[in-house]
């Protein structure tokens, strides 16, 4: 028992703490929580956290917090997903409160600009080194399929601006016909 | 009732909000300007600025800012909660249905087409935030920032060499950058 409140505490505390450090949008906190859970304690495996971030995408909402509720779920039950959810939503609430009383210092202040730029270098390189290890995970796996899903995707997203909902849904359907096809051979 | 309002607008913001991040933020001026003038103008302009200079989903520092200004500290928390609300509902059960047929041939076949495609996700936000903070658009033309270039693959070098954790690199690179700034 003392160890599954162990586990709440600390689902709630790694939580937070990355909520805290998530500057620039939801793919930031799913990249941190990567290197926190599956390379440092091993909650979770490479494919596991996969498959979270494309379930956060595909439903509403922020994906921080999505893949807060995906990850307490996964590793404690419903009670888990209390805890993550706390942890996630609660230092934006307490910073915007705190920060929405002193704006206009906060907003001209040279060390807070300053601080902030330098983070965003720092952020980028987090996002490339996570990206480089998923990617060598995939490529590892030897699939010719399934490499270029990785690179056709890229260029539809980042270059054509093809919207992220449709990417998710084409490639499930390629998924579900993958299926199909591989059943039918096999009969 | 204002708590009521701001629970019920936040909820479709949280509900209608697919894909994260920026595609909330034409939902979130709807509801706070155009429907309930709760905001004006610049002050919705003030949130985007304050978002973007602190950690969190915009969607949920709108919540907390809208709220603490319509209905102070309980507003703040019912606006944050209809927020979440939908996410919570609708995500719990795509978890549960995930861990419960996750070993299913068809579901299997689904999750490893998505796999790299997320992985592509995820490279392409990361470039558009490496090059906004390398290279600079301002006045027309393209000039690399030397010293973000500088820190950049400092961190690249802390993170995978050095095995740093992430958040720690992240504070370096921004106390390297307020240093140089102040020494040169």
């Amino acid at each position: 028992m003392e160890n599954k409140e162990n586990k709440f505490l600390k689902l709630f505390l790694c939580t937070f703490y990355l909520s805290a450090f998530t500057f620039g949008g939801g793919y930031v906190i799913i990249t941190l929580m990567k290197k926190k859970f599956v390379d440092e304690l091993g909650w979770i495996d490479n494919n596991e956290m996969l498959d979270l971030v494309a379930i956060s995408q595909s439903a509403p909402g922020p994906i921080a917090v999505n893949g807060a509720i995906m990850l307490g779920y996964k590793t404690a039950g419903w009670a888990g997903v209390f805890f993550s959810v706390l942890g996630t939503v609660l230092p934006p609430f307490i910073i915007i409160s705190i920060v929405s009383l002193f704006y206009e210092i906060f907003k001209t202040n040279i060390i807070v600009r300053l601080m902030l730029e330098g983070m965003q270098s720092g952020v980028g390189a987090v996002i490339a080194a996570v990206v480089y290890d998923m990617a060598a995970g995939i490529v590892k796996e030897k699939s010719g399929i399934s490499i270029s899903i990785m690179i056709i995707t890229f260029i539809c997203v980042y270059f054509l601006n093809v919207n992220v909902m449709i990417a998710i849904v084409v490639c499930a359907l390629i998924g579900v016909f993958r299926t199909v096809f591989n059943m039918r051979r096999s009969k | 009732m204002i708590y009521l309002q701001l629970f019920i607008s936040f909820i479709q913001i949280g509900l209608f909000s697919f894909g994260g991040g920026y595609a909330a933020l034409p939902l979130i001026e709807h509801q706070v300007i155009d429907v309930n003038a709760w905001l004006s103008f610049t002050e919705f302009t003030d949130l985007v600025t304050i978002s973007q200079m602190t950690p969190g989903p915009i969607a949920i520092n709108a919540a907390t800012f809208v709220g603490l200004k319509m209905g102070g500290f309980l507003g703040a928390a019912v606006a944050t909660f209809g927020c979440i609300l939908p996410s919570c509902i609708i995500v719990s059960i795509l978890a549960y249905v995930y861990m419960k047929y996750k070993n299913m041939a068809v579901m299997q076949g689904i999750l490893k087409s998505l796999r790299p495609a997320v992985v592509s996700l995820i490279a392409s936000a990361g470039l558009s935030i490496i090059i906004a903070a390398v290279i600079s658009t301002s006045q027309g033309y393209l000039e690399v920032k030397y010293d973000m270039a500088v820190i950049f693959i400092l961190a690249i070098i802390l993170l995978k060499v050095k095995k740093m954790n992430p958040v720690t690199v992240m504070v370096i690179c921004g106390v390297i950058n307020t240093g140089i700034y102040f020494i040169l």
